[in-house]
């Protein structure tokens, strides 16, 4: 099964985006060879960021939306076939910025998408601005005295709407972020992925993220949601990652 | 010159009322009575933004002929409360009656016209019915002094109110009918007569639109509310409960119209429906559409902006808005129907041809079009249905194949072999992003060969259409709603004309245009609008500009009387 277009790769050499690829890429060969996804129903949709970069680097259905839109389109594109296994890739400027309420909308509703988050603290394709993700103090060109704004913990902000699967990984990891993907795909509901991936260009947290990961025990009480909410919330010293939170319900394209 | 004089075809009843009064509905139920009894009618609905309190006012115009407008001047007018008679004093007509809540008699003896107390609130309070119902008793006194029998009226209720409680308004009406009797209120000498008639139904504009999404076989709805489209999202979500349409309400507009696109890409027949405003907020995910070659419709109704404007007042101010919509260049298909009749065809036509020739559709309707109901013939068989290009599967597929008539095959996600990418960038065949200048030429060339291959068939469609005196030198030009005041205008002018419709704006029917208006030597424009949106239109596409315009731009639709007056006086 070839995977890989004929498209130039264009992100930075190094980035951590191509490790993401390589983690989907590894995630749809497993699913297909274990036969748990035909290839044909699957859609690898996308926002407008360095992330929305991949569709136009699978071989695959994909669908390119605009920019902060992919949640809705993901949305419409469930709707339309219930059979086909949707991904939304998106980032922190996508869809914490520009489309924000399309996530929690998604989320409620309990639409059967995977989200996968790129979360490079920045808007990396237009030179490094602050997002509502990069920390205090973030010095890019359009906050030249450093952002005065605290960054949102997006899995925090997603179990609070009531995802039905939340997790967080790190790009760098990539068969961490494998499993994980393979474990969102084959949720049956909206699962949320926020995928710390490192701007090695304009915010290169490389070093900081190899000391801070911590991965959650494999034995993690997946199905309670206030143990979810105080895990995700300890980012100050160590950052979590792993499954936190999974739980089944109807999903939106079943009840409508 | 008044409807007076044509009194033997044109009658006028208007019911005001408070809102949540039922205003509406007592309109809509006296159209449906019409309707059975073989009378055509035009229904308006006038209220202002709230829920409660307000004047609100539905008016209806009847007659054995078709009826394209309503008028102004009142025969009967039934008010549920004295402002609703002191609003409509002036259009009463000489020997109108007046229905009124009996406690607001009393203040209004000094008005000169004729009161006739009935006791609505009480009627209604002594059955147990609903307050909302007792308009019903209005109803029945009219059923009386137009001349209909007790037993008729009894079966004219029954059919017309089955939606709402059949027996209750029977009564209602029934002791409406006996007390306008015990009253020795004057009949009217043409009493109303039952009819056979071709099968008929009253209908609105926005609902005639439903319709022929149905018949032309709409998948999924997306909508977001907002007046006067409101309607329509209301009527789909009805008709979601059974069939195999789907009705979604999603979080804005924006999120509307891109579930609509990627519904679409999975190969769904997919519409949108909202008001200007909303349709400004989609305006990026309409660009996509184009470029992403994917079929959507847009019903986009019309209201006085800009901004928020008049929110329950009509307008024709966004036609130029539409047809520039959506940033960067790429074909489009705009129809402006003027009637629920040609609102039904431009909804199952464009539903169909957004499939045939991969663009995005606008239908534009308007408040006045979107919301007034009138009897009308809607006919599956004039909808045109085409196939679809589809992907042979014989070679790889490419979303976006370089073909002679600029049309790519269609294929969808989860058909085996095919890979389907679809893209908001600029792209090569297969559907990745692409920078390169020659790509990009060829792509945009490649959009706009389906604009030109579409424009060749512009002669299946009634793209314009004539009335009146074809062999005239003189020709009102007009488009959308103001369609029903200008027929009913030129009943009464003092001099023949040509009335040309235009009613599609894009691809435009240059050639077809262009004859109807030759050898015109006074072309009168008339738009509700300040700038003359029609006019601009004309003259970029023909060169032709019209010698006179008539705009209303008060956020009300024209009156055939006042309209007629105005036209006379420039003939």
């Amino acid at each position: 099964m070839e995977l890989a277009t004929k498209s130039k790769i264009t992100w930075c050499p190094g980035c951590p985006n191509s490790a993401i690829l390589v983690s989907y890429r590894k995630a749809i060969t497993e699913l297909v060879t274990e036969g748990k996804l035909k290839i044909e129903n699957l859609v690898s949709a996308a926002g407008i960021g360095c992330h929305g970069k991949i569709t136009d680097y699978l071989n695959t259905n994909t669908f390119e939306a605009l920019h902060g839109r992919v949640i809705s389109s993901a949305t419409g594109i469930k709707l339309g076939n219930p059979n086909l296994r949707v991904v939304a890739f998106t980032g922190d400027g996508d869809s914490l910025s520009e489309g924000f309420s399309h996530l929690l909308h998604a989320a409620e509703r309990n639409v059967g998408i995977s989200v996968f988050l790129h979360n490079n603290e920045t808007f990396a394709l237009t030179t490094g601005q602050a997002t509502f993700l990069s920390p205090k103090g973030f010095k890019g060109p359009s906050t030249p005295g450093g952002s005065i704004d605290e960054p949102m913990n997006p899995a925090l902000i997603l179990l609070s709407v009531g995802a039905t699967f939340v997790a967080r990984t790190y790009a760098l990891d990539i068969e961490g972020t494998k499993k994980i993907m393979k474990a969102a795909m084959e949720h049956r509901g909206f699962a949320f992925v926020e995928i710390i991936q490192p701007c090695i260009t304009f915010f290169d947290t490389r070093d900081h993220y190899k000391e801070v990961i911590e991965p959650i025990p494999e034995d993690f009480p997946r199905s309670d949601l206030w143990a979810a909410i105080a895990k995700v919330r300890e980012v100050n010293k160590k950052v979590p990652v792993g499954i936190f939170y999974q739980m089944q319900k109807p999903t939106f394209e079943e009840k409508i | 010159m008044t409807t007076q004089e044509n009194s033997q075809t044109i009658r006028t009843i208007g019911i005001g009322g408070a809102a949540g009064d039922g205003i509406r509905e007592a309109g809509l139920h006296l159209a449906e009575l019409f309707n059975i009894l073989g009378y055509q009618s035009f229904l308006s609905f006038s209220y202002p933004s709230l829920i409660r309190g307000g004047h609100n006012y539905s008016r209806i115009s009847f007659s054995k002929e078709k009826v394209w407008n309503d008028y102004s001047e009142l025969d009967v007018l039934i008010a549920l409360n004295a402002e609703s008679v002191r609003l409509h004093l002036h259009e009463l007509k000489k020997n109108a009656l007046v229905f009124v809540e009996r406690s607001y008699a009393n203040e209004l003896q000094d008005t000169g016209a004729t009161i006739i107390p009935l006791p609505f609130a009480d009627l209604a309070k002594e059955i147990n019915a609903r307050a909302v119902a007792r308009t019903t008793v209005g109803i029945g006194a009219f059923a009386y002094i137009s001349g209909l029998t007790p037993e008729k009226t009894h079966d004219l209720i029954f059919s017309a109110f089955k939606d709402v409680g059949d027996e209750v308004n029977a009564t209602l009406a029934e002791k409406g009918y006996l007390l306008a009797e015990s009253l020795a209120v004057p009949k009217w000498q043409d009493i109303l007569i039952e009819t056979q008639k071709e099968k008929t139904e009253v209908v609105d504009g926005n609902k005639a639109v439903g319709k022929g999404f149905l018949a032309a076989g709409l998948d999924f709805y997306f909508s977001y509310p907002m007046t006067p489209s409101s309607s329509l999202l209301h009527f789909l979500a009805k008709e979601s409960l059974g069939g195999k349409l789907k009705t979604i309400q999603p979080e804005d507009e924006i999120s509307a119209i891109n579930m609509a696109i990627g519904a679409a890409y999975a190969g769904k027949k997919a519409a949108v429906g909202t008001a200007t405003g909303g349709f400004a907020l989609m305006q990026e995910a309409f660009s996509f559409a184009g470029i992403s070659e994917t079929p959507i419709v847009a019903l986009v109704s019309q209201r006085q902006g800009p901004a928020t404007g008049v929110p329950t007042n009509t307008s024709q101010g966004d036609l130029q808005f539409v047809l520039h919509s959506g940033h960067g260049e790429f074909p489009r298909i705009v129809i402006a129907p003027g009637d629920p009749e040609e609102s039904y065809l431009a909804a199952g036509n464009a539903l169909d041809l957004v499939w045939k020739y991969q663009m995005p559709a606008i239908i534009l309707l308007d408040k006045h079009l979107s919301e007034s109901s009138q009897t009308a013939a809607l006919d599956s068989s004039k909808i045109i249905q085409k196939e679809a290009k589809k992907w042979s599967g014989e070679e790889e597929y490419q979303r976006y194949q370089f073909t002679e008539d600029g049309i790519s095959p269609l294929a969808f996600p989860g058909t085996e072999n095919a890979v389907i990418k679809l893209t908001s960038y600029e792209h090569d065949e297969f559907g990745i992003a692409t920078e390169d200048t020659v790509l990009v030429k060829k792509m945009t060339e490649k959009r706009f060969k389906k604009g030109e291959m579409l424009a060749q068939e512009l002669s299946l469609y009634e793209t314009v259409k004539i009335y009146g005196d074809i062999s005239s030198d003189t020709a009102i030009l007009f488009w959308g709603s103001p369609k029903g005041a200008i027929l009913e205008a030129v009943k009464h002018l003092k001099k023949q004309v040509k009335v040309v419709q235009i009613l599609w704006m894009e691809p435009f029917d240059t050639d077809r245009v262009s004859k109807e208006l030759a050898n015109i030597s006074k072309i009168i424009s008339i738009e509700g609008n300040h700038n003359g949106q029609l006019v601009a239109l004309l003259r970029e596409k023909t060169g032709i500009v019209p010698h006179h315009k008539i705009s209303r731009y008060d956020s009300k639709p024209f009156d055939p009387t006042e309209l007629a007056k105005k036209i006379d006086e420039l003939l």
